[in-house]
């Protein structure tokens, strides 16, 4: 038996990741444990970061002081701004990265930690005493105790690959799944559904015509996600577009009985979002092509990843199928496509913190919780392994609110709304998506990572200064008298609210300008010409704060409440809403619910202050 | 003590007055217990036995005094059956007031409380039974003061308004998650609306919205009484009119001028219209050795004229037009209105022409309180003025509540700003803003929070994904 640990982290993805080196920044003596050291931080899909509401995710990991956003940075072969025609709230970077380097880079950054063990293990129980996590049992019958127990297996448990009618058990491909530790959970009270999720065949790139694909260059200069990152100088690499045809659909459709999804085999729920190729061309038969994006896998290697293709189809179906395509007629595949089934947790049973609510100091994390892209998991284990070292210190939970930051939002429609299917972040999810920008991440979510020791006092001081600058070239421009296009004007923030007026053209007038980072003169004006919709998210928010800030008990007793129908009860009994708020966001709670709710609520703290 | 929504509440259900039957509603736990201890009849089994949805004859009997206090009616509607959701009794008396009261009072001394106002209704909301639309309407029937109030109230609580928001909020809805859609998935290579189309079929919604919005006024019209304002000098007859209207000795008339100080109103039905009548101090010019009382009563006499949707102009047919005559005429050009000759029965000095020179082509007709000469025309001409199909509730729909013309105001305002934001070109994203501000306001209506599931939408109607 080996010294304990306080922070115990099961699985080396990227919720595992991000919680093992946020826990062991805090100070916490920090175990990882994962099937194969090799694999740390690996891609398991798409090799890519970011993107519209990923981007923010990523954004907001980084101002809390989480490694992903610096990761890209240091990888990254292709960088792009999406949306640039569009407004402040919907741009976002996303960027490719060198599939290898990445993993490098994490795996270097996790062994330099002090506080951090890595372990090569495969962990089937999680240990019980008295209704908490006191540790968890490997394969071997090894025992590792910890004060709290991150889970963040991913697709491991009980995972089962597809490719046609072949089926074989895998966490993903070339990882065994992990059988053992779904049992253990069930067997501590958490009910587990299924869900499947898919990827693409990989290419050789030699076999590849590229000459008659449009290509697409990432952005000069490129934009860095982490704010701490000064300069980001990297030689990119350029994408293909190419897209599948009616005779890509044809040979789909011929071989349908042989796709595990349409005979039936795979049980879990897929995305609807990330869907196979079977998906797209069976849900929408009108159309006669789908984009296909070639995307390089590192910069040292020829393999690519055929981004829109994801399927579960045979073998030599796939083959036939990528060779339909226009460029890929000779394309050599490199590794097949896969579908995979495995458990998840229902995430109704964690609090916002994401520990569970039956199983004291058990916190869960990632694609265990039904979400699905890196992201989303890298978000989670951040907050997982902060609120674990919190936990253990008996201090209060990290818990963001919707209005602060996409993190907030994505938790609490986890554990507020459940999911049934593969959960993906959209920035039409976030109702406060104006105050929820890309470009103020840093200065939404920095003083926490501070207040945690995950950021450095430089670090912070940086964002605080930018803050500074902010407000006082704000301030400046909307006090300052001056003359634009021949009249006077008495501030030029109102000219730089006119249609068609960008901060460069203000330059002339007030040469100060000129001197700022382009980002944060890039911010100053979305503040300034969008005042307008942002006082109304902010007058939404205080609206909403009331009810947010109606309090209910965590023992209150839902099911004693006989006007409310059974399903209302059930419902709320389950998710066990921590305000009134949260409450309403419960799918199928009415209006009327709430009002009685209100109601009950009142009695009850009436009858507490009488007695 | 806070009362709980555990008691049970009793009230009288019936307008308070004279004769005829009232009832007495007991709603919670202790209603069918209650009963048992009160309700007295040859049939051997208490009213907890029996079924539900029954009416039976018996007596409400003081169970100390061992007397009877009324012959009723009981009637049985047990839970979840009934307008509360909870059981309920009601106690249909025949003895008049002072019976009903007292049915009352030893209802509350069984273990009832009084309701609170609308607290039957609230009960009804709270436990599902109806939603805020309706709990509103059940308001608008009890209170309506004619037919056609009374249909359109009903209309509404069988979920008529509710049923035609939900089609505005649909659309509004799919054309969200157009926009989101293109916000969120740039790189997909969808179509998605362009611009123009979605501008068109804003201001459709725009416009079935502003529909349903005007009909408010008509709503309130139908609903509190179209306000028929009666002004003129002092002592033309307007109190008499008044009176004739009404059919009987409502306002006090005598010889003198200025004697009617107070406004009355009342109103009757002619028709089927609610007229709102209203009968003002007398108009006198800007006097300052007027008492401040009738000062007083002159301003809130501009403030009836003001408010006025059909004007009765009083003059006295037997004198000839004075100039305070003249000044009123001038003052109400321009408004709806029927220029109403007083006092035919007495030798007529005033004629139509002359009358009519300051206000062509308005109504005009010669009547006499006193004997009723004209009334008949005058009520005739009075329905006419209004204008009969504006009132038509059978094809449209009426909103009826403040809080409604209120909602779709904002609902109205965020689509016009969801139109200007389109039109200066500025990115989606503050179209959406606007547009689930819009969907939101419509929401409040019904009670329904505009949790609208978007993105159940968008993947309905897009191949998204890599």
């Amino acid at each position: 038996m080996e010294r304990g640990y306080e922070v115990i982290v099961v699985g080396g993805g990227h919720a595992g990741c991000e919680a093992a080196l946020a826990a062991a920044r805090m100070g916490a003596r920090t175990l990882l444990l994962t099937v194969d050291l090799d694999r740390l931080a690996l891609m398991s899909c798409n090799p890519a970061i970011g993107g519209l509401a990923k981007g923010h995710l990523v954004r907001e990991i980084d101002a809390l002081g989480g490694e992903m956003g610096r990761a890209i940075d240091a990888t990254g072969i292709h960088f792009r701004l999406l949306n640039t025609g569009k407004g402040p709230a919907v741009r976002a970077v996303r960027a490719q990265a060198d599939r290898l380097q990445y993993r490098l880079y994490m795996r270097r950054v996790l062994e330099s930690e002090p506080n951090l063990f890595l372990q090569e293990a495969m962990v089937e129980t999680i240990l019980l005493e008295g209704g908490r996590v006191v540790g968890v049992k490997d394969r071997l019958g090894q025992t590792y105790r910890g004060e709290a127990v991150v889970l963040a297996t991913g697709t491991f448990l009980n995972g089962l690959a597809h490719v046609g009618l072949e089926s074989f058990p895998a966490g993903r491909a070339g990882d065994p799944p992990c059988l053992g530790l779904s049992r253990s959970l069930k067997e501590s009270g958490l009910r587990l559904g299924r869900l499947k999720t898919g990827t693409p065949p990989r290419l050789d790139g030699r076999t590849i015509d590229f000459s008659r694909l449009r290509p697409q260059k990432g952005d000069d200069p490129p934009r860095p996600f982490s704010f701490r990152t000064r300069t980001l100088e990297v030689e990119q690499v350029a994408c293909y577009l190419t897209a599948t045809n009616p005779r890509t659909h044809e040979i789909i459709r011929r071989n349908l009985a042989r796709s595990p999804l349409y005979s039936g085999r795979i049980k879990g729920k897929g995305p609807r979002y990330c869907p196979s190729i079977e998906d797209k061309v069976m849900r929408f038969p009108d159309r006669d092509s789908h984009q296909v994006f070639l995307e390089p896998e590192g910069r040292w290697t020829h393999e690519i990843y055929p981004n829109g293709i994801s399927t579960s189809l045979p073998y030599d179906v796939q083959v036939e199928m990528v060779h339909s395509i226009e460029g890929l007629e000779r394309a050599r595949i490199l590794r097949p496509g896969y579908a995979i089934e495995y458990d998840f947790v229902y995430p109704t049973q964690l609090q916002p913190s994401l520990e569970a609510k039956e199983v004291a100091r058990l916190f869960l994390a990632g694609q265990i919780n039904g979400t699905s892209g890196y992201e989303e998991a890298a978000a989670q284990g951040l907050i997982a392994g902060i609120n674990a070292v919190l936990r253990i210190r008996g201090s209060e939970p990290l818990i963001l609110r919707r209005e602060e930051a996409y993190i907030g939002v994505l938790i609490d429609d986890l554990v507020t709304k459940g999911t049934d299917e593969p959960y993906r972040m959209f920035t039409s999810r976030a109702e406060y998506r104006l105050l929820l920008r890309h470009d103020n991440a840093d200065l939404r979510l920095s003083q926490y990572g501070f207040r945690l020791g995950l950021l450095s006092p430089q670090e912070y001081r940086r964002v605080e200064e930018k803050r500074a600058i902010i407000e006082r070239t704000i301030e400046r421009l909307r006090s300052k008298r001056s003359r634009w296009e021949g009249e006077e004007v008495s501030s030029l923030s109102q000219v730089l609210k006119r249609p068609g007026v960008g901060w460069r053209d203000l330059v002339p007038c007030d040469p100060e300008l000129a001197e700022l980072d382009p980002e944060v003169a890039d911010q100053i004006e979305t503040l300034i010409k969008y005042e307008g919709y942002i006082c109304r998210q902010k007058e939404q928010v205080l609206r909403m704060s009331h009810l947010e800030g109606k309090r209910i008990p965590p023992d209150f007793d839902y099911m004693s409440l006989e006007a409310l129908s059974w399903e209302a009860r059930q419902k709320l009994n389950e998710v066990r809403p921590s305000s009134l708020g949260q409450a309403m966001r419960i799918p199928g709670i009415t209006p009327a619910a709430i009002s009685l709710l209100l109601v009950y609520l009142e009695k009850e703290s009436r009858m507490a202050l009488g007695r | 003590m806070g009362e709980t929504e555990k008691d049970t509440i009793a009230a009288i259900s019936t307008p308070v007055g004279e004769g005829g039957i009232g009832i007495v509603r007991i709603s919670g736990p202790l209603s069918l217990a209650i009963a048992d201890r009160l309700f007295r009849s040859s049939r051997i089994p208490p009213p907890s036995s029996f079924p539900t949805h029954t009416l039976h004859y018996g007596f409400i009997v003081d169970p100390e005094k061992q007397e009877r206090v009324d012959e009723v009616l009981l009637a049985v509607m047990r839970s979840p059956h009934s307008y509360t959701r909870e059981d309920v009794v009601e106690i249909h008396g025949h003895g008049g007031l002072v019976a009903l009261r007292r049915i009352l009072e030893l209802v509350l001394q069984q273990g009832a409380r009084l309701a609170l106002p609308g607290e039957f209704t609230r009960r009804a909301f709270l436990n599902g039974r109806i939603d805020l639309a309706q709990a509103e309407a059940v308001l608008e029937v009890i209170r309506s003061k004619s037919e056609r109030g009374l249909a359109l109230a009903l209309r509404q609580l069988d979920g008529s308004l509710s049923h035609r928001l939900r089609g505005m909020r649909q659309e509004l809805l799919l054309l969200l998650a157009e926009a989101e859609a293109s916000l969120d998935f740039p790189e997909e290579g969808l179509e998605f609306i362009p611009a123009e189309e979605l501008e068109v079929r804003l201001v459709e919604v725009e416009k079935a919205v502003r529909r349903l919005k005007e009909s408010f006024n008509q709503g309130r019209i139908v609903h509190e009484g179209i306000a028929t304002v009666l002004v003129g000098r002092p002592n033309v007859g307007k109190s008499s009119l008044f009176n004739a209207l009404l059919q009987r000795e409502r306002a006090i008339v005598t010889p003198q001028p200025g004697t009617t100080r107070d406004f009355l109103e009342e109103v009757v039905n002619l028709e089927g219209l609610p007229f709102l009548l209203v009968d003002t101090a007398g108009m006198r010019a800007d006097d300052l050795s007027l008492e401040p009382a009738e000062r007083h009563g002159v301003e809130r006499t501009r403030d009836w004229i003001e408010r006025a949707d059909l004007l009765l102009v009083l003059l006295d047919a037997s004198q000839a037009l004075s100039d305070e005559d003249r000044l009123l005429l001038q003052e109400i050009r321009g408004r709806k209105g029927i220029l109403v000759m007083n006092k035919v029965d007495l030798p007529v000095r005033l004629s139509r022409g002359e009358a009519l020179e300051a206000v062509p082509g308005l109504p005009c007709v010669q009547v006499s309180a006193l004997s009723g000469e004209g009334l008949e025309e005058l009520k005739g001409i009075m329905v006419e003025a209004v204008g009969r199909e504006g009132l038509d509730t059978t094809e449209g729909l009426v909103i009826t509540q403040l809080r409604h013309r209120q909602a779709l105001d904002k609902a109205e305002r965020a689509l016009a700003e969801a139109r200007k934001a389109l039109a200066q070109g500025l990115s989606w994203e503050f179209v959406c803003l606007d547009l689930r501000e819009s969907l939101e306001a419509l929401g409040e209506i019904t009670g329904e929070t505009a949790t609208a599931d978007i993105l159940e939408q968008i993947f309905s109607r897009f191949c998204i994904g890599k």
